[in-house]
């Protein structure tokens, strides 16, 4: 019998794609379906999901849920624990559309919640700490249940099918942010899980990722020091968790976060091409953090609060291209599914290897969107 | 100009220097047969034996040159820095014999002519054979 | 004449078509097997006393003689084997204990060689480490600093003290004293060619090693010899011996006859004086005791040199080395049962502790359990005889090895077993001025560098091979391996799948 996500390692090839404008203007959900339609060749139509930002505006300030569940009876375990540890102040099946392409869906609810104030303090962890835990809490624990999306005013739609087909499920053009990031999936073998699905999230980080990392167990085992569970041994999964950690729980700007996970060189360091001080914090990082180097090709778009993060491993196995117009960035495996979405665009560039691209919001664009 | 030197410290007195360079000089193909047809071939290297430190000995290739200056034939002749012997010319006096303050210079197996070291520049390509069949670096051969 | 119960071990064969009659065997030989005997113008042989060392074989320039096992048997009898009957034949001819060198020959699994790699095909490329960056250095200590951030964004983190290694493979611990001073030169010149370390042992630290400090490990052992401020300052990191693979729960004793001059000054103990090293260290009786130890050494050093325990692969290994990372120590060190040494009771030898490959995961495994795999590096040795088994332990969870019989051997060590007597015809474990004088530092540290560079080389072509181009991306990475022929028993411990899952 075939195994799924979690129970086995199941390499995958993939094409991603990725946009966000700087103003926090938002825009459809269809321009993204459009964009990773045209890379269908580098999908084998056994998953493909979206990440949009800014989605929910009219419920920024709750954490969004997104659920599958195998059973009512996983949905009605699940929702005691919720009831449990949040206040929860709307919930709902998300909306879809029925797709001949997209089948055996399981049940996919959805809940903007509110930690309780209560069990928070009773927990001694910050409120984001808090959510994480009990969302890696549900996903652990709970059989036939699984939290795909759990970050504030945004949301991950992903299933198994080609990901134009996923968007149409998820009647993505009913939605507007101002990023979006898609992936479409080559799995090796054919699970059919829709958790094994990408983009892989944790709160608001989410990750679409293109590769296959030779580090994953060495990854793996350290982050697991830090009360990650893998549960679904997958690249995307780890490099979420170690991102997780680094930027939110050390604290770590997400330029040293690359400095880590695509360490540059040592012939690099010796080169001079970095100052003192930089060459003497990249060995640092490389001595104390050096668990967490990801080594290995991967091309990956990182969505977060407030922007997002491309990179790609440090000797660019994988393509990458990123362009820009106006104050919008694009970023994607191939070219053309840039110039779906822009034709026209003032300056088109392949990042380098270990090189990141990050993005944010502009200052007041970020206060009027809301974090 | 490379020459051969010794390494008093690394020597271990066992004496292969010795066999390789005589059956290196014996024109036999290898040393079994060098060793095994006729009379055993004479080296033109030999080892000093102490208590505590132990050397071996051939031609300096010396400023002195007593040889080259006594050889009553001229077979003995400076050739690049090298003194060589022309075996065709030797008679057999044993001068050079007598006067090398080293003792370096040996009467042949048949006992009718002198031999000595020529840095094994009529036999081998390269290091001398004493130098290759060192176990410890205690013979070298190098520029100083 | 009392009856000899034994028979000699080997044979020397000597092919008289070949022998030229040189005589090196006889003059290499400190066992005294080879003599030429004028009368007979041959040379003769008496094998009672030969170890099989190979010297003999290694210097005869015309490949005339070979050392063979006596062919002459007991009766077969799979119980009582040959050695067991000579070893009761020993014990009765002498009332004493056997003593051994080297470590345990006994025929029991090889795990390395039941652990199979990785390769990249199709989803993911290997690496050509000719072409591309192929990375090998290491770092040994503490990871758990942490780091903090000030509101400009920049960054503010401590440093511990650690170990840049440039290849992780370091020389284990061998004393002055065990091995030769001329076996020392060459492991430091070579550990400081190779930008690693070479570690003392309990013997101290010539005088003229000194300048060597910055690739020294200084190691303090239960005997205390040779310890001073001048030592503990002189070294790039402190071990604390607390046990050895060849010889768990028992120390260790250098005979007088051994105790040189220089032996003497260094060790700084009398001339001809037994140097015994305690079996526990007398003021470490208990954990606690131990992080006392660590914190000394780390005050005497002003805080400046990582602390590195070393501790015998036993039963509870696991439980050992998280009490030993709670201890303060920045490094464990851990020497599995087939670890080497210059003499042990064959009896500890050959029956005691377990084997590396299984100690390491577990000790791996337990301290990421505990979540204090960041508090210490873990080094292994005890037997890594080659780049595939540096890859295995690195990929099983340790961070560097030590090597030391791999070492030996590059030095000319042909694995005798006869260290204890004193005469190693090598050169090496020996204190004779003639024999010392055969290893000369100029060759051996060049044989050490070129040993440690090649398997460099196939670390790197092994990790291109996955697809790894950074050795700390291989650390822990137990998907990278595969056993074959394990129980689903030594898998668990192993944490490893089988081969075809």
């Amino acid at each position: 019998m075939l195994q799924r996500e979690g129970e086995t390692r199941i390499p995958a090839g993939c094409a991603i794609s990725g946009f966000i404008n700087r103003s926090g203007r938002r825009t459809n959900g269809s321009v993204i379906v459009n964009s990773i339609g045209c890379m269908h060749e580098r999908s084998n139509g056994l998953g493909g999901g979206f990440a949009g930002y800014g989605i929910y505006p009219e419920y920024k300030d709750q954490y969004a849920l997104h659920v599958f569940y195998d059973s009512s009876e996983a949905r009605i375990k699940t929702e005691a624990f919720l009831d449990r540890h949040f206040d929860v102040v709307n919930l709902s099946r998300i909306p879809v559309r029925k797709n001949p392409n997209i089948t055996d869906e399981p049940l996919i609810w959805r809940y903007f919640v509110n930690p309780l104030p209560t069990k928070l303090q009773d927990s001694q962890l910050d409120e984001r700490t808090f959510v994480a835990r009990c969302v890696i809490k549900v996903n652990d624990k709970i059989d036939g249940a699984y939290v795909f999306s759990s970050g504030k005013n945004m949301g991950v739609f992903k299933a198994v099918g080609y990901p134009e087909d996923v968007g149409d499920f998820y009647r993505l053009e009913e939605y507007d942010g101002w990023a979006w990031t898609v992936h479409g999936r080559y799995p090796t073998n054919t699970p059919g899980w829709w958790g094994g699905a990408h983009p892989f999230s944790l709160l608001d980080y989410t990750i679409v990722h293109n590769g296959e990392i030779s580090s994953y167990d060495a990854n793996r085992r350290f982050i697991e020091m830090f009360g990650y569970k893998c549960n679904l041994l997958t690249d995307t999964e780890v490099i979420t968790y170690i991102i997780d950690y680094l930027n939110r729980r050390i604290g770590m700007p997400l330029e040293d976060v690359a400095k880590v996970i695509a360490s540059p060189f040592w012939s690099e360091l010796e080169s001079g091409k970095f100052s003192p001080e930089d060459t003497e914090k990249i060995r640092h990082f490389r001595n104390v953090y050096s668990s967490l180097l990801i080594t290995g090709p991967f091309s990956i778009i990182l969505g977060f609060n407030n922007g997002l993060m491309a990179l790609n491993d440090r000797l660019k196995l994988r393509s990458m291209v990123a362009a820009e117009k106006g104050d919008t960035v694009y970023i994607s495996s191939e070219e053309c599914s840039i110039r779906t979405m822009c034709p026209d665009l003032d300056r088109i560039w392949s990042p380098r290897g270990g090189e990141p691209i990050i993005v944010t919001l502009d200052k007041d664009a970020q206060e009027r969107v809301g974090k | 100009m490379k020459k051969v030197y010794v390494n008093e410290d690394w020597c271990l007195a066992c004496h292969l220097c010795e066999f390789y360079c005589a059956a290196a000089n014996s024109g036999a193909p290898d040393m079994v047969k060098a060793f095994k047809s006729g009379k055993k071939p004479v080296p033109r290297i030999q080892v000093e034996e102490g208590s505590d430190v132990n050397f071996a000995v051939q031609c300096r290739h010396c400023d002195g040159k007593a040889c080259v200056k006594g050889c009553i034939t001229g077979a003995l002749s400076i050739k690049d820095g090298v003194v060589v012997c022309d075996e065709s010319r030797c008679v057999g006096c044993y001068t050079c014999v007598l006067s090398c303050p080293f003792g370096c210079i040996v009467i042949d197996e048949e006992g009718h002519r002198i031999q000595k070291c020529d840095l094994c520049t009529k036999n081998h390509d390269g290091e001398p054979a004493c130098v290759q069949g060192c176990p410890n670096k205690a013979i070298v051969f190098e520029e100083r | 004449m009392a009856i000899e119960f034994m028979n000699p071990l080997f044979e020397v064969i000597r092919d008289s078509d070949r022998c030229i009659k040189c005589r090196v065997c006889e003059r290499q030989c400190a066992n005294e097997v080879h003599k030429y005997d004028a009368d007979l113008d041959k040379m003769i042989s008496n094998e009672m006393t030969c170890v099989d060392c190979q010297r003999c074989v290694c210097l005869c320039p015309t490949h005339a003689l070979k050392i063979r096992p006596n062919e002459n048997q007991f009766r077969e009898n799979a119980n009582w084997t040959h050695q067991t009957m000579d070893e009761v034949y020993k014990q009765a001819g002498s009332g004493g204990v056997l003593l051994s060198a080297m470590g345990n020959p006994k025929d029991l699994p090889v795990y390395w060689d039941r652990i199979l790699l990785n390769a990249s095909q199709v989803t993911n490329p290997p690496i050509d480490p000719l072409r591309e960056p192929m990375e090998t250095k290491t770092f040994l200590g503490k990871k758990n600093q942490g780091i903090t951030y000030d509101e400009n964004g920049k960054a503010h983190y401590d440093k511990t003290p650690y170990l840049e290694l440039d290849v992780p493979i370091m020389f284990s611990a061998m004393s002055f004293g065990s091995i030769s001073k001329n076996a020392h030169e060459s492991l430091a010149r070579a550990a400081t060619e190779l930008g690693t370390f070479y570690n003392t042992g309990e013997g101290g630290l010539h005088r003229d090693f000194y300048k060597y400090g910055a690739n020294t490990i200084c190691q303090v052992a239960s005997g205390r010899f040779g310890v001073f401020k001048g030592y503990l300052d002189a070294g790039a990191a402190i071990e604390i011996k607390m046990g050895q693979g060849a010889k768990p729960g028992i120390g260790g004793h250098l005979p007088g006859m051994k105790i040189n001059d220089e032996i003497s000054r260094t060790r700084m103990i009398p001339k001809g004086t037994d140097a015994i090293s305690p079996a526990p260290h007398h003021d470490i009786y208990s954990i606690e005791d131990l992080r006392q130890l660590v914190i000394s050494l780390k005050e005497a050093t002003n805080w400046e040199k990582p602390i590195i325990v070393k501790i015998a692969a036993v039963h509870n290994v696991a439980a050992i080395a998280s009490g030993v990372a709670r201890s303060g120590a920045d490094i464990i060190a851990i020497d599995g049962f087939r670890g080497g040494t210059g003499a042990a009771p064959t009896r500890i030898r050959d029956n005691v502790g377990i084997p590396i490959e299984l100690a390491l995961a577990a000790v791996d495994s337990r301290l990421r359990d505990e979540g204090i795999r960041n508090d210490v590096s873990v080094v292994v040795g005890g037997s890594v005889r080659s780049a595939a088994d540096v890859v295995k332990a690195i990929a099983l969870g340790a961070d560097a090895v030590y090597i030391a019989t791999s070492a030996l051997l590059a030095m000319g060590c042909h694995l005798c077993r006869s260290c204890n007597t004193g005469k190693c015809n090598w050169g090496i474990a020996t204190q004779r001025a003639d024999l010392v004088k055969r290893l000369n530092p100029d060759i051996a540290a060049e044989r050490l560098v070129n040993l440690v560079t090649a398997w460099d080389h196939e670390i790197k072509e092994m990790m291109g091979g996955m697809g790894i181009n950074s050795i700390e991306a291989l650390r822990g990475n137990r998907l990278m391996l595969r056993g074959v022929g394990l129980t689903q028993k030594e898998l668990d411990i192993l944490g490893i799948q089988h081969a075809g899952e």
